[in-house]
């Protein structure tokens, strides 16, 4: 990166410190940190969207839309979840190939034959010519929506007691106002039920900050990828040649995280301060009593 | 039939070194699937088992330093529970064997004795290290929540009868507090269940493939591109597992509550799985 990292074997102490830190391998290190941030800011609302359907789903009146919405809710209760992250990838993975060989392939060949899953070249998801990228980022792709999915059934299941913590006297005032179910849905329940949801919400949250290394397991290159790759011992072949060095990424890596909860944690005590005043429930009524 | 209890006799112990060596290479039959995956089920058995074990009585002692204790125990212990609760599982496991892969290999000199530690790097111990201080930071929590909500009258009880220090802590705060801890325990039980199924994909080696039930699963499913056999099949042992923990816990929920009659609600399984 810098003019004086031209020739690292004649740099020593700070120096040779600062350009091995800041060699391209080490930039792709500090890269996949944004993956992460990434993986966290897509998956999370849209796991809430997915938590928001299923709730409200499993609510509803029209029978099989229930029992769709309870099936989802209870999903991945009882199972590891760990065992979703690696079901849902491959299984999607399976069925976009699928659904592509139906229509661009020749219908006499079988797609599975014997133990192996065939797909002709014209079908496979991303195309073998496609670039190294494309490649990398179907991997977060597919992660994303098995995070998504896992993750949106979690959200479900808050969401769900949630809205049943809702006083009912407040649903039916609204009732006995005129409003439509959707009405009182919208002007009532919705805007009441966060403060019931957010402790439920916050530790979804931690969790899910805490779920990321498993994209490793889903074989994206990922922080834990990289300070295995980075860290393991060089021998004088390479430019930077050092001993096994795993220890020290993966601890900084557990303060990344740790850094990560702690700022989580803080964030949330103010956002259930300021839901909570002004509601009918313990919290609320402490702050009432301190103000006055 | 008789096919498959040979299968049931090749594999059913495999995962701990007992049987068939090499694992079955093609013509994988739903009954090969079925034993080797429950035959992993023994490892997380005993992980899940041991490390809840251990980690109950570190917790009580966690929980009570972080309490009650001087400072110089309390701020050990809310580091502690800080460090293993605000980080994933995942990467504890991968720091754990990193570290323990940098002892000396020849074993430590402790007056004249040498102490081996090559078996601390091995999955039977390093991971379960782990797991023993995962959970005992997690349960540290429920039962220090759970010590701070032990009703006043009780306490004030307690002293009208001449109680004091460990006879008050030992008859009177303590089984109220697992009355009350007990459901979110029974929760916390089960993730670490569930998380048992981490050991094998972080860096700890499945020694001569002898794996858990996940292990064992990956194993199927990448040799047959067949998601949709071997893992709803480690799905169901796990439901299993977890109905089982439910039942067993709810036996000690009963107990704990049985001077209350109709006190001993049902446990609300509340899913939070990873850690």
């Amino acid at each position: 990166m810098f003019a004086s990292c031209a020739d690292p074997k004649t740099l020593e102490g700070l120096a040779w410190l600062m350009c091995y830190l800041t060699s391209g391998k080490h930039m792709l290190f500090y890269l996949s940190f944004g993956t992460v941030i990434l993986l966290l800011a897509i998956t999370a609302p849209v796991a809430l969207l997915f938590g928001f359907g299923g709730a409200l789903a499993s609510r509803s009146r029209i029978a099989p839309l229930r029992w769709f919405g309870k099936t989802y809710t209870s999903m991945v209760r009882g199972v590891p979840d760990i065992i979703f992250f690696l079901f849902v990838p491959i299984a999607l993975d399976q069925a976009f190939e699928w659904l592509r060989a139906k229509a661009y392939c020749d219908p006499s060949v079988p797609i599975r034959q014997g133990n192996d899953f065939v797909v002709c070249p014209a079908a496979k998801l991303p195309l073998s010519t496609a670039p190294e990228w494309v490649h990398q980022s179907y991997g977060v792709f597919l992660a994303v929506i098995a995070f998504a999915i896992v993750f949106g059934a979690f959200a479900a299941n808050v969401l769900y007691g949630a809205m049943n913590a809702v006083p009912k006297a407040q649903l039916e005032t609204a009732e006995a106002y005129g409003m439509s179910p959707r009405q009182v849905n919208r002007r009532i329940l919705i805007p009441q039920m966060w403060t019931y949801a957010l402790p439920g919400l916050a530790n979804l949250w931690m969790i899910l900050i805490k779920a990321t290394p498993l994209l490793f397991v889903l074989g994206v290159e990922d922080i834990v990828y990289w300070a295995r790759e980075l860290g393991g011992s060089k021998t004088s072949a390479y430019a930077y040649p050092h001993p096994d060095w795993r220890i020290y990424y993966f601890l900084g890596i557990l303060v990344f995280y740790l850094l990560m909860t702690w700022g989580s944690e803080r964030f949330f005590d103010r956002i259930r301060a300021r839901l909570s005043s002004g509601q009918a429930t313990m919290a609320g009524e402490a702050m009432r009593k301190a103000a006055s | 039939m008789s096919q498959c209890l040979q299968t049931l006799h090749d594999y059913g112990l495999r995962a701990i070194g007992i049987g068939e060596r090499l694992l079955p290479r093609s013509d994988f039959t739903l009954c090969q699937q079925f034993t080797l995956i429950g035959s992993g089920l023994i490892w997380n058995i005993y992980f899940g088992a041991l490390a809840l074990f251990v980690g109950f009585f570190f917790a009580n002692a966690l929980a009570v330093a972080k309490l009650s204790g001087p400072a110089w125990l309390r701020k050990p212990a809310e580091w502690f529970i800080f460090l293993f609760r605000g980080s994933p599982l995942f990467i504890q496991f991968f720091v754990a064997y990193e570290a323990l892969v940098q002892l000396p290999r020849a074993g430590i000199d402790v007056f004249g004795i040498t102490v081996q530690t090559s078996w601390l790097t091995r999955a039977w111990a390093g991971a379960l290290i782990v797991l023993i201080l995962n959970t005992a930071a997690y349960s540290a929590e429920i039962f220090y929540g759970a010590l701070r909500n032990v009703p006043k009258g009780e306490l004030e009880a307690a002293d009208a009868y001449g109680m004091a220090g460990w006879t008050r802590y030992r008859r009177v705060v303590w089984p109220t507090a697992m009355r009350l801890a007990w459901p979110a325990y029974t929760n916390e039980a089960i993730f670490l269940f569930h998380a048992t199924t981490l050991v094998f994909f972080s860096s700890f080696p499945a020694f001569q493939q002898q794996g858990d039930s996940l292990y064992y699963a990956s194993y199927f499913a990448d040799k047959t591109f067949n998601p949709f056999v071997a893992y709803p099949i480690v799905a169901g042992y796990f439901i299993l597992l977890t109905l089982c923990l439910i039942g067993l816990f709810g036996v000690v929920n009963r107990r704990l509550n049985r001077h209350l009659p109709g006190a001993a609600r049902k446990i609300r399984y509340r899913p939070n799985l990873l850690r």
